[in-house]
């Protein structure tokens, strides 16, 4: 099988401090730790998995900066084939549209005769949750996004996507197909000193629009139908009363607040 | 009249919660538009939905067709890709739920049409719709504009409040523009979270874990946490990374994607508060929030929070409950 998995280099803001930057447009990036977004990391593993079950090769794209290729490297350290990345710098402003639009263009350039590309549903810095979908339409291919689980069979996929409250629904979907998936659907591997040492044998490539037949008219922002205007913080509407101390204190308090509401049983 | 689409968005026989947040929400947006509300609804045998539905829209359009009966992205992107064409809603609005996740982009991309996700609010400026929606996990709002018009949106579940409106829509059926079935993509079957032995729903009580913990496979921190919840007579939930790694069951997930709960006490560890993890939680009576990190979106949905090292405060409180409980 020939396998697509489109990855995101992120910033991980999960218990970080995120600091508009002065012009509005960005978050600074000092002291954040970057690395492939979550949801891709499962799509990741499920590229590889469809490898290791059908064979074929994996090819793992994304579209960002020089500091992206950790995120590639992670990807061909875990098993994949080959690696691309699209750096240009009219690609500035993308939305998600147009940034489909660009890994559309790459995946026909570089794995035309796939069967199966995977992304994760959304990515954890803007969480559009568009992207695979989107690329799916660009391709004229069907696609299903939220995707818990996999069965390939007789050029067609068994999926489970998940609904909410608990609930999937189970669908039969014709491949060549996008699935974007969610996160547990498989447990992600580590990666390997062996992977590690093999990936530095492995090609990574880097393309520029004009090696994937786009013109910059067709991404970045003239290429986009979304602008961002500006990014500012959340109004609070309310806040917590924040217990403040030792944790011998705080604790102390807690306890006695819960013993006040009587939520502690005795 | 210039319209705006509302896609009904319902599942096994029942209209799901989005829609009356969605068109109880988007009249004032309407109204800057100069648009009336519309509630699109694609189904099978459909009429109970009509009659539900007349209180809330302006209009209702109603396509039936055997092939809409369950949620299909393929056959409801056909459907509603020719409504659009046809009629030209200034907005259309679909629910950032799993169909609308699984619809919109799609729909969107094929038209044209620039679309906003997970939006929580709008504002009309110049004429010109914004999009307000969350960026890197709710820590920071931004303003979107969109290059043309016109517009497409999905909305967060909960953004917007379902408020009785009192109209009496008029009901226009259209023909059904499917011609054949639907290959490329089929619908199976549903299936139901495995049901254990804890249902979290009922705790009066519940302890709640999330990526904060860190390996809850490790022996010493399950039973840091479960010595509070046994003192505490809690039952253990958690939010979705703890489900993901495999650790807790998926019935014990509170979320969106996992339960709704509403117990006397709700005890937040390590929980960032994303809203997909909030939806699920906000309506119980007290919430305690520890986390390390001051700007958790948690803190603003807790009554009482606690900024610290859960692996320090979950001992010392699991103490002072036991004294208190021993002196009486």
């Amino acid at each position: 099988m020939k396998i697509v998995v489109c990855v995101k280099h992120v910033p991980d803001t999960a218990e970080a401090d995120v600091v508009i930057t002065p012009d509005k447009k960005g978050i600074k990036k000092e002291g954040l730790a970057f690395g492939i977004n979550e949801w891709d990391e499962y799509a990741l593993e499920e590229a590889i998995l469809t490898k290791e079950k059908y064979g074929g090769e994996v090819v793992a794209i994304t579209i960002g900066g020089k500091d992206s290729e950790d995120t590639l490297r992670r990807c061909l350290a875990k098993g994949a084939d080959r690696a691309v990345r699209v750096e240009d710098p009219a690609l500035e402003g993308s939305d998600a549209y147009a940034l489909a639009k660009a890994l559309g263009a790459v995946i026909k350039k570089e794995m035309p005769d796939y069967d199966i590309i995977f992304t994760g549903t959304q990515a954890g810095d803007d969480g559009f949750a568009q992207v695979g979908q989107t690329l799916a339409e660009t391709l004229g291919i069907p696609h299903a996004a939220l995707v818990t689980k996999v069965e390939i069979q007789d050029g067609k996929a068994k999926i489970h996507r998940e609904l909410e409250g608990g609930l999937e629904e189970v669908l039969e979907i014709q491949l060549p197909a996008v699935l974007a998936v969610q996160t547990g659907i498989n447990e992600p591997r580590y990666v390997s000193i062996m992977g590690i040492r093999k990936a530095k044998k492995k090609e990574l490539k880097v393309l520029n629009l004009s090696d994937v037949g786009l013109s910059p008219d067709e991404v970045g922002e003239k290429g986009s139908l979304l602008k961002l205007e500006e990014l500012y913080v959340p109004p609070v509407e309310k806040m917590a009363e924040i217990l403040t101390g030792a944790p011998e204190e705080t604790a102390a308090r807690l306890a006695s607040i819960l013993d006040e509401k009587g939520l502690i049983p005795k | 009249m210039a319209e705006v689409f509302v896609l009904v968005e319902h599942r096994r026989g029942e209209i799901r919660d989005i829609t009356f947040e969605m068109l109880s929400g988007c009249r004032d947006v309407a109204k800057s538009l100069d648009a009336s509300v519309t509630a699109v609804l694609l189904g099978k045998n459909v009429d109970n939905f009509v009659e539900q539905l007349k209180s809330w829209a302006d209009k209702i359009l109603v396509v039936e067709d055997d092939k809409l009966e369950n949620f299909n992205a393929e056959a409801y992107q056909k459907v509603l890709s020719h409504l659009i064409k046809e009629r030209n809603p200034v907005l259309t609005l679909i629910g950032h739920t799993s169909f609308g996740m699984d619809l919109a982009p799609a729909l969107a991309a094929e038209l044209g049409i620039p679309l906003a996700t997970d939006c929580i609010g709008f504002e009309v400026k110049d004429g010109a719709l914004i999009a307000i929606r969350q960026m890197y996990g709710g820590k920071v709002n931004a303003r979107f504009s969109f290059k043309k018009s016109p517009y497409m949106a999905t909305i967060r579940s909960a953004a917007f409040k379902a408020e009785e409106l009192g109209l009496s829509a008029e009901v226009e059926k259209v023909p059904s523009p499917l011609t054949e079935e639907v290959t490329t993509k089929r619908f199976l079957e549903y299936v139901e979270a495995v049901v254990g032995e804890v249902d979290i729903t009922q705790a009066e009580r519940i302890v709640a874990i999330g990526r904060g913990v860190g390996d809850y496979s490790d022996e010493k921190v399950r039973s840091m946490i479960e010595e509070l919840a046994n003192e505490l007579g809690a039952v253990i939930a958690c939010s979705r990374p703890i489900v993901d790694k495999g650790w807790l069951p998926k019935d014990r997930q509170v979320g969106t994607s996992g339960k709704t709960v509403k117990p006397k006490l709700y005890l937040a560890l390590g929980i960032s508060g994303a809203f997909q993890h909030v939806a699920g939680m906000s309506a119980s009576e007290t919430i305690v929030a520890v986390n390390k990190d001051p700007k958790a979106p948690i803190f603003t949905v807790a009554d009482y929070g606690i900024v610290d090292d859960l692996f320090k405060v979950v001992p010392a409180l699991t103490e002072k409950i036991r004294e208190i409980k021993g002196g009486s």
